[in-house]
């Protein structure tokens, strides 16, 4: 037992002299660090499932190499934004700009929910006056109602 | 049955329509925002000759068609037929545009399978592919006598495209 603490403590020595710190792949983490920040809002053409953040296509590389020279160049988020749409669209945007062609976009669930509201309340309302109107069984019905209750009971 | 009972099922075949429709389309196909604006200008080498540039202000007052291709690009061999027929039928110049590829490469599978273009420009690190939003080898454009992009073809054009569409843009084109 004593060897093996011993070989636990020698591990641990071990690690403590193998580890660094990890080697920054950015020259510069001010501008890697707006790059991130940008690009994860933003769609890769090629896996499009994917930020341009996240993936490793050859097209989202190109891309952060172009965004990255524009972020050195001091433009503002904004205009590296436009730098994008203007060649692939609004596509590439996670959060499209709110304009008549994506109205419907963006105020058409709001649209569904009101109507779904709307519906069940009309729905409830009339259900209740529904109840409100049923009077009750008549003389001749509830004779019947117990003569089956009563045979039920047999 | 009442009018109720089929409320259900109009709105399943709503449904079904919708889903109908979306099974249609190709989400590759992401609408160019650089349709009827001015191509994007550039200066870049040739492939052939390297001391030699090219510039789309060099195509000015002419209807001519630019296909984005590489030698890596599985999906251009199967559009090189139809480029070789256009090439062949005189139509318009044909401009390629050789995207992150290796000269030797390049130069390689134009010798190997025939070279229909009249002038490739090399883009070696894919920038102009990047100011013309190219997302995917192969990509044309059919650009018109005042250098405004007119139509912009993703993926391998087929023979059914360029003959139905491509073409009769071209000569329309050429008409104005």
């Amino acid at each position: 037992m004593k060897y093996f603490y011993a070989l636990v403590l020698f591990l641990m020595a071990c690690t403590q002299v193998l580890a660094r710190d990890a080697v920054l792949l950015a020259e510069d983490p001010v501008v890697e660090q707006r790059l991130i920040a940008i690009s994860e809002e933003l769609r890769c053409l090629v896996c499009q499932n994917e930020s341009l953040a996240g993936s490793r296509a050859d097209l989202a590389m190109d891309l952060r190499r172009e965004l990255r020279n524009l972020i050195k160049q001091g433009k503002t988020d904004a205009e590296i934004r436009e730098f994008m749409v203007s060649r692939y669209g609004d596509f590439v945007l996670y959060r499209p700009p709110v304009k008549p062609s994506t109205w419907l976009l963006w105020l058409g669930p709001f649209g569904l929910m009101v109507a779904g509201v709307v519906a069940l309340f009309v729905y409830l309302r009339r259900r209740n006056t529904d109840v409100a109107a049923t009077k009750g069984l008549t003389e001749e019905e509830r004779k019947r109602a117990d003569a089956l209750l009563q045979e039920g009971d047999k | 049955m009442n009018a109720k009972t089929l409320i259900p099922l109009a709105l399943f075949a709503v449904l079904v329509g919708f889903l109908a429709v979306g099974l249609g389309l190709d989400p590759r196909e992401v609408p160019s925002p650089l349709l009827n604006k001015p191509a994007p200008a550039f200066r870049i080498a040739q492939l052939e000759q390297p001391d030699a540039q090219f510039s789309p202000e060099d195509m000015k007052g002419k209807v001519w068609l630019f296909n984005v291709w590489a030698s890596w690009c599985v999906a251009c061999r199967q559009e090189h037929p139809v480029l070789m027929d256009f090439a062949r039928a005189k139509v318009a110049p044909l401009i390629g545009l050789d995207y992150k590829d290796q000269r030797k490469d390049a130069l390689g599978v134009l010798k190997r399978t025939g070279n229909p273009y009249d002038i490739t420009v090399f883009d070696a690190d894919g920038r102009v592919g990047i100011d013309y939003g190219v997302y995917g080898v192969p990509e044309s454009y059919v650009i018109d006598k005042a250098g405004v992009i007119r139509y912009k073809h993703i993926g391998p054009i087929t023979a059914e495209a360029m003959r139905d569409t491509i073409i009769p843009l071209i000569n329309e084109l050429k008409k104005s």
